[in-house]
């Protein structure tokens, strides 16, 4: 696997961006095909698709960005028939619902000769992509956990929320309970909130309820912190030192800039993966900057001082 | 048993918390004892209540600048007649489209979800900041000592009980759930009958987006997902048919209780895995029923 910086992909884009379209003027399209926006993460997501579907249909006047949101796994198949029937796309960029039941309809486009790229999700059978785009699961976890063990001093005790039972979830968890093995913090309990501020201001009521003692929490979605940091507020619970959350949600990349002493840190899992993913595809139609491979975005801490580079006022998520 | 499970259970706090909190769905199943004693049934309670609270929060925002903290009771007024515009509008296509209220609410489910979606970009609709402070008592604050959700659900519990059991309007309900054909020979007009009980539950959605809106500031697409599931499950635990005929109001108050009571309990128990606390949940629901059904019998 190949892991590249932040910067390098920069790089590359700007290159992309710098190189008119080399003599060639034939029309080409880019099909996007993404969940709709139906929880704060994917509505990152459309965001950012339609900015940069409107930035390089701006850079190269050839290339036709056409973006498809999808309600479920089965409307994302229809829409993929349905983008190949009337489109016929050069490259399709896509960020698949769930990975068994996407493979085929995928595979099926890079039959005709597609450009394939993938986003976040995994298919089935990496070998039908050309390109694969990912935020680090793991080390959103991992570096989460690392932060605070070194704040609290390598002991105390953390309760968890847990999101929807997915792949995504698991890595998560056990990037955070691997990072913690060897020290002594142990996590009171781990429940599901399913990625819900509702559900997890309940959980985390019940967890108030339940301890006495509490030293962090760690809700990997910050839409689930939000919910967190209301119960503890209700409750009036000054132990709490920490509360975490995971993927640079607007809101909490604000705390993180006014340096709220209680979310100093988040972790990215940027919804704005979905536009490097575009602008590789782009370069790779135009610029002739062969971009096949793995591109696993690294999940750094957000603090106070790089906080700028990961705010997007204007994005829903 | 649940002092056995946690002692914690019964501590002040944790007691105010659940019953807090399961106001939201006691107050929809108030409307929902209604429309399902009438014969019906509302899929559409829990994205519309997301709707209407995003309604009411940008309706409020935009009164901001010219009323301040009294854009709240103006919300209020707006929020209760854009609930009952909605029940309404579920009433009418039941009544005069005749279409079934199962596919009727399945599809206004999709439209109200959508339009939250929509008027949030998929994100996040907050309140004004400077309504944070004034609208937070609805939900966190006490009179005498008693959450007020708890003050707003036993007030609506009581309209609603003094409706279905005191008035004629709630016997001819029960009457057109029991049997639509004895009713309207009856001179019953069953088509007003049961648009009047979606408009209540629309009515009883929107005093619950109201106490909904100042716990998290927001409205968002996940906000009442699922709750017409917990809503049905409330209404049938407190002892009304599915099926129509009768309605037990207190009896659907303590069916929510007991719901989110069995969630608190899952959660303060650390005997079960956490991937199973959805089937634990499902069987105490399964065998209260069973036991409900062989006392009744015997």
């Amino acid at each position: 696997m190949k892991y590249l910086s932040m910067s390098t992909l920069l790089s590359v884009a700007a290159i992309a961006a710098a190189a008119p379209a080399l003599g060639q003027e034939e029309q080409k399209v880019m099909a996007v095909s993404i969940p709709a926006a139906t929880h704060g993460w994917t509505g990152g997501v459309v965001y950012h698709a339609e900015a940069a579907a409107a930035e390089i249909r701006e850079a190269f006047p050839n290339i036709d960005v056409v973006v498809n949101t999808s309600p479920s796994a089965i409307a994302q198949v229809g829409a993929l028939e349905d983008l190949q029937a009337s489109r016929d796309p050069d490259a399709l960029v896509i960020l698949p619902f769930t990975s068994e039941e996407l493979t085929g309809p995928v595979e099926t486009v890079k039959d005709a000769g597609t450009f394939i790229t993938v986003v976040d999700r995994g298919l089935t059978d990496p070998r039908i992509q050309d390109l694969y785009v990912a935020g680090d699961n793991i080390a959103v976890g991992a570096n989460t956990a690392n932060w605070l063990s070194e704040q609290l001093g390598g002991e105390g005790d953390v309760v968890v929320l847990r999101g929807i039972p997915t792949v995504i979830d698991d890595e998560r968890i056990q990037g955070f309970q691997d990072a913690l093995e060897g020290t002594n913090i142990n996590i009171l309990d781990i429940q599901y909130a399913n990625w819900n501020r509702d559900e997890a201001f309940n959980l985390m009521q019940d967890y108030l309820a339940k301890y006495s003692h509490i030293d962090a929490v760690w809700a990997n979605d910050d839409d689930m912190l939000l919910g967190v940091l209301e119960a503890i507020d209700q409750a009036g619970r000054d132990d709490i030192k920490f509360a975490l959350g995971a993927n640079g949600m607007v809101d909490i990349v604000e705390m993180v800039r006014a340096g709220d002493p209680r979310t100093p840190i988040s972790t990215p899992y940027p919804p704005s993966m979905i536009k490097t993913a575009m602008y590789l595809t782009a370069a790779n139609l135009n610029g002739q900057a062969p971009v096949r491979g793995e591109v696993i975005l690294d999940a750094p801490l957000i603090t106070i001082d790089n906080a700028e580079e990961f705010y997007f006022p204007d994005s829903p998520f | 048993m649940g002092v056995l499970i946690n002692p914690d259970f019964l501590s002040a706090t944790n007691v105010s918390n659940v019953l807090t909190r399961s106001t939201f769905v006691a107050i929809i199943a108030v409307g929902a004892t209604f429309v399902i004693s009438s014969g019906g049934l509302d899929l559409s309670v829990g994205a519309m209540t997301a709707f209407v609270a995003g309604i009411m929060i940008m309706f409020m925002n935009a009164l901001v600048p010219s009323l301040e903290a009294n854009a709240i009771i103006a919300g209020i007024g707006l929020v209760i007649c854009v609930g009952a515009l909605c029940g309404l509008f579920n009433g009418l296509i039941v009544t005069i489209g005749r279409i079934e209220p199962f596919i009727v609410t399945l599809g206004t489910m999709g439209i109200f979800r959508a339009f939250i979606t929509f008027m949030s970009n998929g994100g996040t609709i907050p309140i004004d900041r400077s309504l944070r402070d004034p609208f937070r008592p609805i939900y966190f604050g006490e009179v005498l000592g008693i959450p007020i959700p708890i003050v707003i659900c036993a007030i609506v519990a009581g309209i609603g009980a003094f409706i279905l059991y005191k008035t004629k309007y709630g016997r001819r309900c029960a009457a057109v759930g029991a049997n639509e054909e004895v009713a309207r020979f009856s001179g019953i007009s069953v088509a007003r009958i049961r648009t009047t009980a979606f408009v209540i539950q629309g009515i009883c959605v929107a005093i619950a987006a109201v106490c909904y809106v100042p716990r998290l500031g927001a409205a968002t697409p996940t906000t009442g997902l699922l709750w017409e599931l917990q809503v049905i499950t409330a209404v049938v635990i407190g002892g009304t048919a599915l099926r129509g005929g009768k309605g037990h109001i207190w009896g659907t108050i303590a069916g929510a209780v007991i719901l989110e009571m069995i969630a608190n309990l899952m959660v303060l128990s650390d005997f079960i895995s956490e991937y199973l606390v959805a089937a634990v949940q499902g069987v105490i629901i399964i065998v209260a029923m069973l036991i409900q059904r062989f006392s009744r019998r015997s």
